[in-house]
């Protein structure tokens, strides 16, 4: 879809997404700085751990909301189809990966790696799904 | 589903963005349905036909 073809659900959803990235990149940097340098004690160090997880879960949540929002029913199942694209690489990727690691073949990797991959291979799916439907 | 878009189209002289823009969709989603990539909901086929003016059946049909 170029850019003149974007549906106003759709801007919408690429506003929200850059900015949740861009909130995402802030904090995150803003976490790792002060665990490095003055780590939090207590309940505000679960608070400033927590934290760039959330704009992770707001990206999440645009997705829904462009579903929600979304008037155009074509651009609605290419969303659904590149969501399940996703979902299940990531779920194959993650189980081949669970059993490489059990039996000490593969290094472990910390539990949000999987957003971080199923991000990278929803963007993927969205290449592979706009192929089929040229 | 076969469909009868593209002619329905040509007849009248709409492109594809003429004909999204009067269905409320995106030209990608005509051009999905129209090469029979998409099959349209219900709704859309029903709004189709009156676009068109026609009888859902008479633009849509079951591929043998």
């Amino acid at each position: 879809m170029s850019r003149k073809d974007w549906t106003p659900a759709f801007r919408r959803y690429q506003h929200r997404v850059i900015g949740s990235s861009l909130v995402y990149a802030a904090v995150l940097c803003g976490a790792v700085w002060l665990f490095k340098h003055h780590p939090p004690e207590g309940a505000l160090g679960y608070v400033v751990a927590v934290a760039p997880a959330i704009p992770l879960v707001g990206i999440v949540a645009s997705m829904g909301l462009f579903l929600k929002e979304e008037d155009d029913e074509f651009q609605r199942a290419m969303m659904v189809e590149q969501m399940l694209w996703g979902t299940g690489a990531t779920l194959a990727v993650a189980t081949v990966w669970g059993f490489l690691e059990t039996f000490g073949l593969a290094r472990h990797f910390e539990a949000y790696w999987g957003a971080v991959v199923w991000f990278a291979l929803f963007g993927l799916a969205r290449v592979v799904v706009r192929w089929r439907y040229r | 589903m076969n469909n009868r878009l593209r002619v329905l189209r040509a007849e009248r002289g709409w492109s594809q963005a003429d004909l999204a823009e009067r269905l409320g969709v995106s030209r990608q989603s005509v051009n999905a349905v129209e090469t029979g990539k998409y099959d349209p909901s219900l709704p859309l086929a029903f709004k189709i036909a009156r676009v068109f003016d026609l009888a859902i059946e008479a633009i849509f049909t079951e591929t043998p």
